[in-house]
């Protein structure tokens, strides 16, 4: 840690001296010329990286934030500054509020119920001895697979006719319902599509994580008296997959907050904005409506958030987790 | 406390035979080791008394109740592993209290949160704390309870899995070669404590190692395993001075006894690489044996010929009291190590002739197949094993 900080420094102080022209240089001591050395090499090596993190993510996001002080409209010749008017307006509006509320109830379904699901699938094929390949291979598809594409699918299963889900509860004798037409059930719908994608990721870090308990805490466990499955849960599973279970937590978070095609492909957030989710709210702001300085100022709370939650990873969960 | 019984145990992994009809009786309080090298099935031998495995035959008991079958929790042993396997994400004392709390509460009782609300929970709880409190001075790790295992150093860690097994009062403790992850004298002191806590609890301990010295130093009786197979059962002095097999005699000591091919001339004398040495054997003249010395057995004459073996120093180890010289002697292909008292050879050098005399009572005869021959005027092992009318 310490090396590379002193390089940059260096290279700061060398950037200075370079200021005072270059025969002072070559009049400085053998130890300032190595150091100038050093810091140039470092930024020669690490300028490639730099100049792209800059190009490609600090320049557009102060572009957002800069485009989210204006009123410009997509296409527009001409604009204005107005200030944190769009920010005002983002947190009046009834759209936008409750596109935040269906994005966190969404997260509130998916994370758990990815977590949980991943978890037995993983413990359910670690158990046993057959067809772990497969049974990995298919629960893993969803994830690899283009969600356009299974969104589709999806929505033939949920045909409200000739769906295969609803034919299925009708033979059972079971209510049917026009899945994602109903205000009350398109966005549970659109979270189990989450959880069916997600889970097969979450099952391979914790299968990852399984394998990684060392085989003499189970069998102190066993011989300690904790031997009932549940027991064995709490005493050794549970407690050491914690920073596996972190990092899909987090992860998973992250990508429910990004939920899009799904909503974009079968709801289009409705009906109403039932199933409207932060991302498409900013989607159909700045490209269906073009009021691009609005859907900056949306793109920047979006932003906010997702910068939160992976600080908190960083921060306090490591912490909480490793037993060391 | 109990003694344990063990008949007729085999197990296979696959198609690797790792115990073959191992048979073994422990005295209730004895504190009995399977020694052997890595791979040998004393591990294996260890996690089945445990219940983490099961034989394929053969029975257990332990203080007269058969155990096969029973779940490991049901068996009344504690068991101490190589690695600790202490739970990471527990302090001491909760990993302490673990056996505890799994046998005296109920399922619901050891629910968190709502255990706490059932009555009898707090007095219950109190109880335990208590007991983990006094074991754990009793071990002089009172001062750590509220740590995690994570900042203990190694030593720490394993008091903290000898009290866990402690703390229920077990018939019987295993230990899984729990002091090699230590170093060198932190072991050495480890292994005194281990003695002294044997004594003081007066439980029958069955300790698995494949380190002589600890086996040689902690045992009762040494129970000597090699490929499956328990090849000796004995106090720790006979398995070094009369070991039942070629094996057993190659396997303990250090530095590693002297093998030479001899052949019986006839009573009373055996020919051995340009010698003859009078040794009575029970074998009719021309049988060929194996001759085992160990190196301390061996002392410097002056003449060569009969009666002592003659050899060119090759190399000399100083161990402070002793020497350990490395000879070459004629038509033998490996060196031969006579250990030497360093007042008595003050004046070896590399590449001198030495005559080495044998004393013929400490010479231990072996046939060509490894198993021990012994002379008719020694005594039979079972006048010096005081536990071999129970390990029969």
């Amino acid at each position: 840690m310490s090396r590379p900080a002193a390089t940059m420094e260096s290279a700061g102080t060398m950037a200075q001296a370079g200021d005072r022209g270059a025969s002072q240089l070559l009049s400085a001591s053998p130890a300032k010329r190595r150091a100038f050395a050093e810091g140039a090499t470092a930024w020669m090596l690490a300028g490639l990286a730099v100049f792209l993190l800059l190009a490609l993510f600090f320049v557009p996001v102060l572009g957002v934030v800069l485009i989210a002080l204006t009123d410009w409209q997509f296409g527009s010749a001409s604009f204005s500054f107005v200030g944190l008017a769009n920010f005002r307006e983002v947190f009046t509006d009834q759209g936008f509020r409750a596109s935040l509320l269906n994005t966190i109830l969404y997260v509130l379904i998916v994370v758990p119920g990815t977590v949980v699901s991943g978890l037995a699938i993983a413990l359910l094929i670690e158990s046993g001895r057959s067809c772990r390949a497969f049974y990995r291979a298919i629960h893993f598809l969803p994830f690899m697979a283009t969600l356009t594409a299974m969104a589709i699918a999806w929505e033939a299963l949920l045909h409200p006719t000739i769906g295969l889900i609803n034919q299925t509860l009708a033979a059972m004798g079971l209510p049917t319902a026009n899945w994602l037409r109903d205000e009350n059930t398109a966005l549970p719908v659109l979270a189990v599509i989450g959880i069916w994608q997600n889970l097969g990721y979450a099952m391979v870090l914790f299968l990852a994580g399984l394998k990684s308990i060392p085989q003499d805490l189970y069998d102190a466990a066993n011989v300690d008296g904790a031997d009932m499955w549940l027991d064995r849960l709490r005493t050794v599973t549970l407690p050491m997959l914690g920073p596996v279970t972190m990092f899909v937590v987090i992860v998973v978070a992250l990508r429910a907050f990004e939920a899009f095609d799904t909503v974009k492909v079968l709801t289009q957030g409705g009906p109403g904005h039932a199933s409207e989710l932060l991302l498409y709210t900013l989607y159909r702001e700045s490209f269906e409506y073009l009021r691009t300085g609005y859907g900056a100022a949306v793109a920047v709370v979006f932003l906010l958030i997702v910068v939160t939650l992976t600080l908190v990873q960083t921060r306090i969960v490591d912490k909480k987790v490793h037993y060391q | 406390m109990a003694s344990v019984s063990i008949s007729g145990i085999q197990k296979s992994f696959g198609p690797a035979a790792v115990l073959r009809d191992v048979s073994l009786s422990i005295a209730d309080g004895e504190f009995l080791t399977l020694l052997g090298p890595s791979g040998c099935g004393k591990s294996t031998l260890l996690r089945i008394l445990a219940g983490l495995e099961m034989q394929d035959a053969g029975s257990i008991s332990i203080g007269e109740r058969s155990v096969d079958g029973l779940r490991p929790k049901r068996r009344d042993v504690a068991m101490v592993f190589q690695s600790y396997a202490l739970y990471p994400h527990m302090t001491v004392a909760a990993n302490m209290a673990l056996p505890l709390r799994m046998r005296r509460l109920s399922a619901i009782q050891r629910w968190p949160f709502v255990g706490r609300l059932l009555p009898s929970v707090t007095r219950l709880a109190a109880e335990i704390d208590t007991e983990v409190t006094r074991t754990a001075k009793s071990l002089g790790i009172g001062h750590l309870l509220a740590r995690k295992p994570g900042q203990l150093s190694g030593g720490q860690r394993q008091r903290v899995a000898v009290g866990r097994a402690m703390v229920r009062h077990p018939a019987v403790f295993l230990m899984d070669e729990p002091l090699s992850n230590l170093d060198a004298k932190l072991r050495v002191q480890m292994r005194t404590e281990i003695k002294e806590l044997h004594q003081r609890l007066g439980s029958t301990f069955v300790y698995v190692t494949h380190d002589q010295a600890e086996a040689m130093t902690l045992s009762d009786r040494v129970a000597v395993m090699l490929e499956g197979e328990l090849l000796q059962v004995a106090p720790p002095q006979n398995i070094y001075a009369d070991p039942d097999d070629r094996r057993i005699a190659e396997f303990i000591g250090s530095p590693k006894i002297n093998m030479l091919d001899g052949v019986v001339r006839e009573r009373g004398a055996i020919d051995v690489v340009g010698s003859t040495l009078a040794i009575d054997a029970d074998a009719l003249p021309g049988t060929p044996l194996t001759l085992g010395i160990r190196p301390e057995n061996l002392h410097l004459t002056d003449h060569g010929g009969q009666g002592a073996l003659t050899g060119s120093v090759r190399m000399i180890e100083h161990m402070g009291s002793d020497l350990f010289v490395h000879l070459d002697l004629a038509g033998l292909d490996h060196p031969f190590i006579a250990r030497l008292l360093a007042e008595r050879a003050p004046h070896i050098a590399p590449g001198q002739t030495l005559h080495l005399g044998v004393r013929p009572e400490r010479v231990l005869l072996f046939t060509r197949t490894g198993r021990r021959l012994r002379r008719q005027d020694e005594a039979t092992p079972s006048s010096v094993t005081p536990f071999r009318d129970v390990a029969q």
